[in-house]
């Protein structure tokens, strides 16, 4: 058995401890907004929070994880996460696939760095969006930490 | 479904892939409020809307098109009592907002309010829909006018059931927003309860229509509305292939022949199914190639959940036949390509006589360009869903074109194309990857064996080593320079194997198609213009990926263009323009055994330099051309003409000491004639510069033993937001009247790519003229 504590809800899974979580987000739980994009650590796509730290969940065994998880679909009670709302704003996705790694990649930075600088955006923001929409991405984390400031 | 209709027909005449033509259909639409026919006698028209005919001044090759196009309002719109107003997307959305921007048209030209409208994705189902093959930027010039009819039936349908209701002459009542309205009484209905009487009425004849003045329109062209699946990718609701979950599913993999043509011989299942969680290993049919979209074959493993089929995947042991491609090797093949342009090929196009006024040249430049193949990577790999029950199909996919996948669905189970469902989930990209439907065939196959719904997911290796290549190819130009410097003379050979060989064992020369793009319609004002198609044999799977040919056309003519400036001394910019020469419309040459126009007619689409000369002015202007730049900066100027829109793109670029090499600024200028929604093509134009980027700095797929050497983002990178252009702007070229829409999803590609290498040039005088940069700039 596995114990998961996911956007605040406590799971206990019969799963191999050496799948990793992404899988056992999607397959185990049907929770489908964090996405497989490559498998081993590099595009992003699969990004959740644990304790607050942006990780890829591809690439962790769920026996690794140890502190509470939050997806996508748990960032916002309301959806209207800072990061959420100027997405909007900036109507940054194209076909959305990156989106919810993005997302939760940029609102782990603001968490961090409230103000961040384009060279944090650059060093922090390492997920891929082949649709190319990296110019609206940093446009909308900067009004994102605008709005919070 | 091919990606040009008469594909098949094109890569071997006498075969031919592509549907046949069934044109207008009537079918009813199930969801559809507007049933039935009832007489409607003589409508009079309302007077901000202006006759069909003069909105309608330009053909398109929509009709031409497999199924052609369907404009029954009750197959698109359906209105429900409350007023809501549901229209069906029947393309594909892939990113490039076309789910939203086509059902607008609509509702625009119906006059329906926007926070009322609902969207339906439509399945697979060309003989109701129309042609569905969401590819080669066509839909919304395919479909501007379509919708509009359509919109404009449904508006009328409610306005003669409003004028009826009333007992009023039609010519009394309008539309306003969501309502008719009667101009004496002042009076007024909602579309929701006119629906029903409307939906009794008789769909009014497409000439009898009255189209919107444009001036009147409230959402095309204003690019305010946001792409209608905007919030639910933002909360992670928005549902992909991946996405699709059936009680009782079964997650599989497959392992697939790693070099193309070749056979599994025999497999070891016994470390996989060690494997927790998974259940099975079997044999997946394959098909010899070329298949056209027929699965690879193959051993699967059938797992609990994705990450046991990929580990139990990993653990077979499988002894594969190569075949016939186990040597191609990268290496060795271009030295084959440049080889084939220093000699002379198929000749494709002769205006003149440019072999001889080469060898009267006062000076002659050659210039060699030599561009690999291409993954398309998007960010979604392929994956589909299936469901086998009691002898019917019903796939869940993300498809750019759900009405090929279900005909190629029907073919492959031998079953009847009313037995196949195909849903089109949100695609995570598609790039052209999406038009061929072999992982759904493989999941459909298995779902049938299975007797289980089951899921085939491809991983990112799957993607990259089983792609349908974008073609790898040597462009030579060289041209010929009189005593004042002005070209006159100009041969291109160009080499790369075709698209054709996915369809037809064995093809060798490039298609109408590919030579469309950016060779034979290159429309510079040079006297003696020769074009030669050197041999090209294929020896993996050669697909399109966003705009196709255009690529290396594009690098290879407009880089020449710089050369050429750098040669004689002048602005590359002027002589771009003095190579377009005057605006005139330019005629495909005689010479040219089947001109492909995109699929357009010319008479509506020609080749205008004007167009192409006002993309170059107005960009050089919005980017300061000329202007006085910081050391280690350059610029670059390219325009291109392809899907029968015009692009003009610069590039501003820094090189520091060490030859790293990172770009300030791009901007782009686009005639696409008349637009939906310029907002998106903003999104299309930055998203054309990333991908751009990443196709000129690192962009490489390279075989060694007939392998892919490639496997995942960490050896077939792309941009990231750190390297991205810093500043993409967008100029969108306001159409004049009549302008017929084009194409926006493919066409800001070609251009980026020589843009970039000529402000490299500009900046550091090196001339890149192999893809990728890689570290050729390193110091
Ligand atoms: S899927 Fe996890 S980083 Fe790409
Ligand atoms: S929006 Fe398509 S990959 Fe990022």
């Amino acid at each position: 058995m596995v114990k998961l504590d996911i956007n605040g809800q406590v799971h206990a899974l019969d799963v191999d401890p050496e799948t990793p979580l992404l899988w056992v987000l999607r397959d185990k739980l049907g929770m489908m907004g964090t996405k497989y994009g490559c498998g081993i650590a590099q595009c992003g796509a699969c990004s959740v929070h644990i304790d607050g730290a942006v990780t890829r969940s591809c690439s962790l065994p769920v026996s690794a994880v140890s502190g509470k998880v939050v997806t996508i679909e748990g960032l916002s009670p309301d959806s209207r996460h800072p990061v959420q709302v100027a997405w909007l704003a900036h109507q940054v996705p194209q076909c959305g696939y990156c989106q919810s790694g993005q997302i939760m990649a940029a609102a782990a930075l603001l968490a961090e760095k409230p103000q961040p600088t384009d060279a944090d955006i650059d060093a922090a923001m390492t997920n891929i969006c082949r649709c190319g929409t990296y110019g609206r991405i940093r446009a909308a984390i900067h009004d994102a930490a605008a709005s919070k400031a | 479904m091919t990606y040009f209709q008469n594909l098949g027909e094109q890569a071997s005449s006498g075969q031919t892939s592509s549907s046949p033509t069934l044109g207008r259909v009537e079918n009813v639409s199930r969801r559809g409020l507007f049933k039935g026919a009832t007489a409607l006698g003589g409508l009079v028209l309302a007077a901000s809307m202006l006759p069909r005919s003069a909105m309608a001044a330009y053909a398109t090759g929509a009709g031409a098109m497999p199924h052609g196009v369907v404009t029954d309002p009750r197959v698109f719109v359906s209105i429900a009592p409350d007023g809501i107003v549901t229209i069906v997307a029947h393309r594909s959305e892939m990113g490039t907002g076309v789910r939203t921007s086509l059902p607008m048209i609509v509702a625009d030209e119906m006059g329906a309010d926007w926070a009322r409208v609902r969207i339906v994705q439509a399945p697979g189902d060309e003989a109701k829909y129309g042609n569905q093959d969401t590819d080669g930027s066509r839909s919304t010039r395919h479909y501007l006018l379509p919708m509009r009819e359509i919109g404009a039936s449904a508006r009328t349908m409610l306005e003669t059931a409003a004028a009826q209701r009333w007992k009023v002459p039609v010519s009394e009542v309008k539309t306003g927003v969501h309502e008719v309205v009667h101009d004496g009484s002042g009076r007024r209905l909602g579309f929701g309860e006119l629906a029903a009487d409307a939906s009794k009425l008789t769909v009014p004849a497409a000439e009898t229509l009255r189209l919107k003045d444009p001036k009147e329109f409230r959402l095309i062209g204003k690019g305010a509305v946001s792409i209608t699946d905007l919030r639910d990718i933002t909360t992670g609701k928005a549902g992909y292939g991946a996405d699709v979950r059936l009680p009782g599913m079964k997650y599989v993999v497959i392992a697939r022949p790693p070099v193309t043509g070749g056979k599994m011989v025999s497999f070891d299942p016994a470390e996989a199914m060690k494997v927790p969680g998974v259940e099975r290993v079997m044999e997946v049919r394959g098909w010899p190639w070329p298949s056209k979209f027929q699965p690879l074959g193959g051993v699967a493993v059938i797992a609990s959940n994705t990450g046991s089929a990929i580990k139990g995947r990993n653990a077979l042991k499988i002894v594969w036949d190569d075949g016939a491609n186990a040597k191609y090797d990268s290496v060795a093949y271009r030295a084959e390509l440049e080889t084939a342009v220093r000699a002379p090929g198929l000749v494709v196009r002769n205006d003149g006589d440019a072999e001889g006024a080469l060898k009267t040249a006062d000076k002659v430049i050659v210039g060699e360009y030599y561009l690999p193949h291409l993954a398309h990577v998007s960010m979604e790999p392929p994956v589909a869903t299936a469901k086998w029950t009691n002898g019917k199909m019903e796939v869940w996919a993300p498809v750019q074109s759900p009405g090929g996948t279900r005909e190629d669905l029907a073919k492959t189970l031998e079953i009847s194309a009313d037995d196949v469902t195909v849903n089109t989930t949100l695609l995570g990209g598609g790039f052209g990857r999406k038009s061929k439907c072999d992982y759904v065939l493989e999941a459909a196959l298995l779902a049938r064996e299975l007797n289980a719904p089951v899921r085939v997911q491809w991983t990112r290796e799957d993607d990259v080593h089983h792609d349908y290549l974008h073609t790898v190819s040597a462009e030579r130009i060289e041209a010929g320079l009189d005593k004042s410097g002005k070209v006159v003379a100009w041969r291109h050979r160009s080499a790369a194997p075709t698209i054709g060989s996915t369809f037809v064992a064995d093809a060798k020369h490039q298609i109408p198609i590919e030579l469309g793009m950016g060779l034979i319609d290159m429309p510079f004002d040079i006297a003696n213009v020769r074009c030669e198609n050197p041999e090209a044999a294929a020896h993996t799977r050669i697909g399109w990926l966003r705009s196709v040919s255009n690529i290396p056309r594009a690098f290879a003519v407009q880089s020449m263009v710089a050369e050429i400036a750098h040669a004689t001394g002048r602005d590359p910019k002027d002589v771009l323009l003095e190579l377009i020469g005057p605006a005139r419309i330019v005629p495909f040459s005689a010479s040219v055994d089947k001109p492909w126009n995109y699929g357009e007619p010319v008479e509506s689409y020609p080749i205008d330099t004007g167009r192409l000369r006002h993309v170059v002015e107005l960009v050089a202007e919005k980017a300061g051309w000329g202007r006085k730049l910081p050391d280690g900066h350059g610029m670059g100027i390219a325009v291109h003409r392809s899907f029968v829109s015009y692009i003009a793109t610069v590039v501003e670029v820094a090189i520091d000491k060490k030859g790293v090499l990172t770009v300030p600024r791009v901007d782009t200028a686009i005639d696409c004639g008349q637009f939906v929604n310029p907002e998106r093509i903003q999104s299309q134009m930055e998203g054309a510069a990333v991908m751009g980027l990443s196709v000129a700095k690192m962009g490489e797929i390279s075989f060694k033993n007939g392998r892919v050497q490639q496997s995942n983002y960490d050896d077939y990178p792309v941009v990231r937001i750190d390297e991205a252009p810093r500043v993409t702007n967008t100029y969108i070229v306001p159409a004049a009247a009549g302008t017929p829409p084009s194409g926006a999803g493919e066409p800001g590609l070609p251009p980026f790519a020589p843009a970039l290498c000529n402000a490299i040039f500009a900046a550091t005088g090196k001339r890149i003229r192999n893809l990728p940069i890689r570290d050729q700039l390193a110091v």
